[in-house]
């Protein structure tokens, strides 16, 4: 039988042991088992507060189920390790299996820290560690107001990031006098401060916790902060408590089995990372390596890798880790270096106006011994260099504040470090383009850098582009033969020269007659534009069928109606006249997934006479054809429903009323729930609005189809000016610069940046164009009119709709066969 | 492929009006036409494509996309391949050549070209 090894926990580094010990081909030579407290594989713990801003599940998961089977590796879901018989070589589990081991790896991880303070396990209190504490802190908020977190260190803001995107009002509480005490100075922690106040979170620092205040039955009402002698106590209200103030190893199997622990937990390891019983090693926040507990996922994983490789025979050894470290926390960058608590020369760059804070200390030789940066994090790739290569620093200034990546200063070094998680260089990175790896996930999936955190993903992008620069391969988005640049560059020349026919701008920017590629894309420039009615002049040669007959082509080469229903709302009596058309013209009618009605099976010739029925009864056009805005879903909110907060049905009927006929690269939908319950699936739309007790919380990019995405929160409680002005900003955003047939959720994901950079640009300005975008919103609103009324005042555009140029009766139907009561093609 | 026998097509050639006696056959006038776009009109019973390029050529072809069976070639977007003018049909966006009739993607399909004229401001087509 094969040797076995058995992993006890699968977190992140213990799966990152799976995959290193994969990566050395010990999944053939070894059985593997693994066992897990959890019943859910690894995920993401990094990244736990994104479960609340959209990220699924499945978005978190580090593998999907096929990997574990593709490598044979046992994956034991909810069957923790129970006992550790380091002489018999066996690890007893919860459901009593007795599983022998050559190698033993304990990867068990921490618990969170719960300080022993009166009614800390009231009902409302919660630790944040795994998805099922989010799972039952998100159930318990959605009946409270206010939450406290207990921690102002790292894991506490993520905690309070998650609490805030629940919509309660969250406070801080941290006992040392900043934030993020162990890796930030004093300035860096105020900086940071001043970026969490904006989040409207409430920060309370150098205060002691007393202890939560319950109500007679039990639960929490609150949070008990100073007490003893020198300090008033006082009480700030809260349903919710969240404690995030450390972390206890858990090396209970290795306690019991009489293994040295460390003086403050943590399975004592050697360089090899073996502990004092033959064949178990430990690697992650179980371990305690030279007195040290390391509770950072990057040792970890270097750990993870040292033991991968001694089982398989090598040498590699864990020389104790550089705690450099460069994270984002509620949208702010923050890192430090070396020992950002370092004395010597001291140089500070520092704004206080957009809250950034960078210091670095250097030693008598002038070498870099420590480092912290807040709300600006760019500098970090060369500190960590300058920090291991020990070389004396000649202009500090520069390297506080340099220029973007090949600029003046250079190129990053290439053992610059990128990912700092996964500690890669700026030379891998390199690395792999040069091997062909040319777009971000290529090189995320070869190098795994930016899986760990994400936040270097900006960063990948621009060594990617710089070297494929470098080496004569620049990229090229090409929006088709006849255009030798992307859509959004197509899309400024259109803007800047004014220019309004295809042709002149085929003859001076492009070449040849144009393509069914760039023709739609042009016209669709042209009507985001507002440049009239789409069909007259040049324009109607552009339109692909759909926009050429204001219908959308079926199989059988007839078209189908979708007359516009702002919001879903519809009246009896324009109910009946819909039924009525349809009887009439032998239409097929179904309810679409956009709360419409679509009437399918319309000959060419009979669209003007079924249109003057529909306009005649009030209806529009509803862009079912157009890469448009089609329609904005909602449910009845407070005019109907028990449980509404706002008036969804107002809100969707303006919004569908304002940005109807809004031409776009793509299709955009959009809804508007009228409370957290969410019944009209706005989180799976382009835009989305769910209502608040105090306004509207706007998320963006979701969309349903073939590769479903969830959107992703863009701002909150916006009262319905600013969130009419966001979205306008937005759409017009979008419509500027993303590619041809692009969605919303691929546009903003390819955005260096991603929701953060959507956020900078249309709630912060940040490019400063909001006004101008907003001007063309206000264009686009002025001169829209209903395509189809437009067509049916006009007898020269009329008389486009025949199917035959010399029968004046038109093609026949094709053939049609009965199913359920209606006519469909055979 | 021609639906055009190859010998009348040399007789047209040398004589394009030796076609004409009761061999061509009229279907709209060129101002019905629109410069890059097409129109579907019936020649003896068959839907043909018939376009007419913004440089002023008269180009036709079958209507009925063989993809999708449906009669729609003349919806399609006009552009080039290379100089060459193209229609790609609306239903599945194969592009057919317009002066040979094969198709871009798939070449052992083609569809029929016709030969098309203007007489008098009328737009003519040759009958088989």
């Amino acid at each position: 039988m094969a040797p076995t090894i058995v992993v006890v926990g699968h977190g992140m580094v213990g799966h990152r042991f799976l995959e290193e010990a994969v990566a050395r081909g010990l999944h053939e030579t070894h059985r593997i088992v693994v066992l897990a407290e959890e019943r859910r594989a690894a995920y993401d713990r990094v990244h736990l507060s994104s479960f609340f801003d959209g990220a699924s599940t499945e978005d978190l998961a580090l593998s999907p189920d096929e990997w574990f089977l593709d490598h044979g590796i046992e994956l034991a879901l909810g069957e923790p390790a129970t006992e550790l018989l380091v002489h018999e070589r066996t690890i007893v589990t919860a459901a009593g299996r007795r599983i022998p081991y050559d190698a033993c790896v304990l990867a068990s991880g921490s618990s969170a820290f719960v300080p022993p303070i009166d009614g800390h396990d009231a009902a409302g209190c919660f630790v944040y560690r795994t998805l099922d504490d989010l799972e039952a802190i998100r159930a318990w908020a959605s009946g409270a107001s206010a939450g406290v977190v207990v921690g102002g260190g790292l894991l506490g803001l993520e905690a309070a990031n998650a609490v805030r995107l629940l919509g309660l009002r969250t406070s801080v509480v941290e006992m040392a006098p900043r934030l993020m005490a162990v890796q930030l100075d004093d300035g860096g922690g105020r900086a940071l401060r001043g970026h969490v106040d904006a989040l409207g979170i409430e920060v309370h620092t150098g205060v002691a916790v007393a202890g939560v205040a319950t109500t007679p039955d039990g639960r929490v009402a609150g949070l008990r902060l100073g007490g003893g002698e020198d300090a008033a106590e006082r009480t700030l209200p809260a349903e919710l408590v969240v404690f995030a103030a450390g972390i206890r190893p858990r090396d209970q199997l290795a306690r019991v089995a009489d293994l040295p622990v460390g003086e403050r937990g943590g399975v004592v390891i050697d360089d090899r990372c073996a502990t004092a019983a033959p064949g178990v090693y430990a690697i992650g926040e179980v371990a305690c390596h030279s007195g040290r507990v390391y509770g950072l996922v990057a040792p970890g994983q270097v750990m993870a890798e040292v033991v991968a490789d001694q089982i398989a025979g090598g040498g590699l050894t864990f020389a104790g880790a550089d705690l450099s470290t460069r994270l984002k926390l509620l949208g702010v960058e923050v890192a430090s270096v070396g020992n950002p608590h370092a004395e010597g020369h001291e140089i500070v760059v520092s704004d206080p106006l957009v809250g950034t804070w960078k210091r670095a200390v250097l030693d008598d030789e002038h070498r870099l011994v420590g480092a912290v940066l807040v709300g600006d994090a760019a500098p970090f790739g060369h500190l960590v260099s300058a920090l291991r290569t020990g070389t004396a620093v000649t202009d500090a200034l520069a390297m506080l504040s340099p220029p973007p990546v090949g600029g003046a200063a250079g190129p990053m070094a290439d053992e610059a470090s990128v990912c700092s998680c996964h500690n890669v260089c700026a030379g891998t990175i390199r690395g792999a383009v040069d091997d062909g790896h040319e777009e971000v996930p290529a090189v995320k999936a070869c190098t795994k850098a930016g899986t760990g955190c994400g936040s270097c993903v900006p960063i990948l992008q621009e060594l990617i582009d710089e070297q494929l620069a470098a080496s004569g391969r620049a990229v090229v988005r090409h929006l088709c033969p006849h255009f030798a640049m992307s859509r959004a560059e197509l899309f400024d020349v259109v803007s800047v020269t004014g220019i309004r026919t295809f042709r002149e701008l085929v003859e001076r920017h492009g070449t040849g007659r144009g393509c069914e590629i760039c023709k739609p894309a042009v016209a669709s420039m042209f009507a985001s534009l507002a440049s009239g009615y789409i069909l007259d002049g040049e324009q109607a040669s552009l339109q692909d069928t759909n926009d050429h007959f204001l219908a959308n082509l079926q199989r059988d080469g007839t078209y189908s109606v979708i007359p516009r229903i702002p919001g879903g709302e519809i009246t009896p009596e324009k109910l009946i006249v819909i039924g009525e058309v349809a009887r009439d013209f032998d239409l097929y009618t179904k309810i679409t997934g956009g709360q419409r009605i679509d009437l399918l099976g319309a000959r060419v010739d009979d669209l003007p006479a079924i249109w003057a029925r529909l306009v005649a009864a009030g209806f529009e056009s509803g862009h079912a054809y157009g890469k448009a805005l089609r329609t904005v879903k909602s449910c009845v909110g407070t005019v109907w429903c028990r449980y509404g907060v706002q008036d969804s049905v107002q809100l969707a009927v303006d919004l569908e009323l304002r940005y109807r006929g809004l031409r776009s690269p793509h299709k955009l939908k959009m809804a508007v729930s009228g409370c957290a319950r969410e019944c009209a699936e706005a989180q799976g739309k382009d835009v989305g609005v769910i209502a608040t007790e105090r306004g509207w919380n706007l998320y963006v990019g979701g969309n349903g189809g073939m590769r479903p995405a969830h959107a992703q929160l863009l701002a909150e409680d916006l009262d319905t000016e600013t969130l009419v002005r966001s979205i306008d900003r937005y759409l017009m955003w979008y419509i500027r610069t993303a590619d041809r047939l692009e969605r919303t959720a691929t546009w903003q994901r390819k955005l260096p940046g991603g929701i953060d950079q959507v956020r900078r640009v249309v709630m912060d300005d940040a490019l400063g164009i909001g006004a101008d975008l907003e001007a063309d919103m206000a264009r686009h609103v002025e001169s829209y009119e209903c395509e189809w009324t437009a067509t049916l005042n006009d007898a020269e555009r009329l008389s486009r709709f025949r199917s035959i140029v010399n029968d004046p009766e038109g093609a026949p139907l094709p053939t049609r066969v009965e199913i359920r009561g209606q006519r469909v093609p055979e | 492929m021609s639906r055009v026998p190859d010998a009348a097509l040399d007789v047209a050639a040398r004589n394009p009006d030796a076609l004409g006696a009761g061999r061509w056959e009229g279907v709209c006038r060129i101002h019905d036409l629109t410069p890059d776009r097409g129109v579907a009109a019936l020649v003896d019973g068959v839907p043909v494509a018939v376009f007419l390029l913004s440089g002023g050529e008269l180009l036709a072809i079958d209507d009925l996309d063989p993809f999708s069976g449906a009669s729609v070639l003349s919806r399609g977007i006009v552009g080039d391949v290379a100089g060459e003018p193209t229609v790609a049909s609306p239903v599945y966006k194969q592009r057919f050549l317009l002066r040979t009739g094969r198709c871009i993607e798939d070449p052992s399909v083609s569809v029929v070209t016709w030969p098309v004229r203007v007489r008098g401001g009328r737009v003519e087509v040759a009958v088989p």
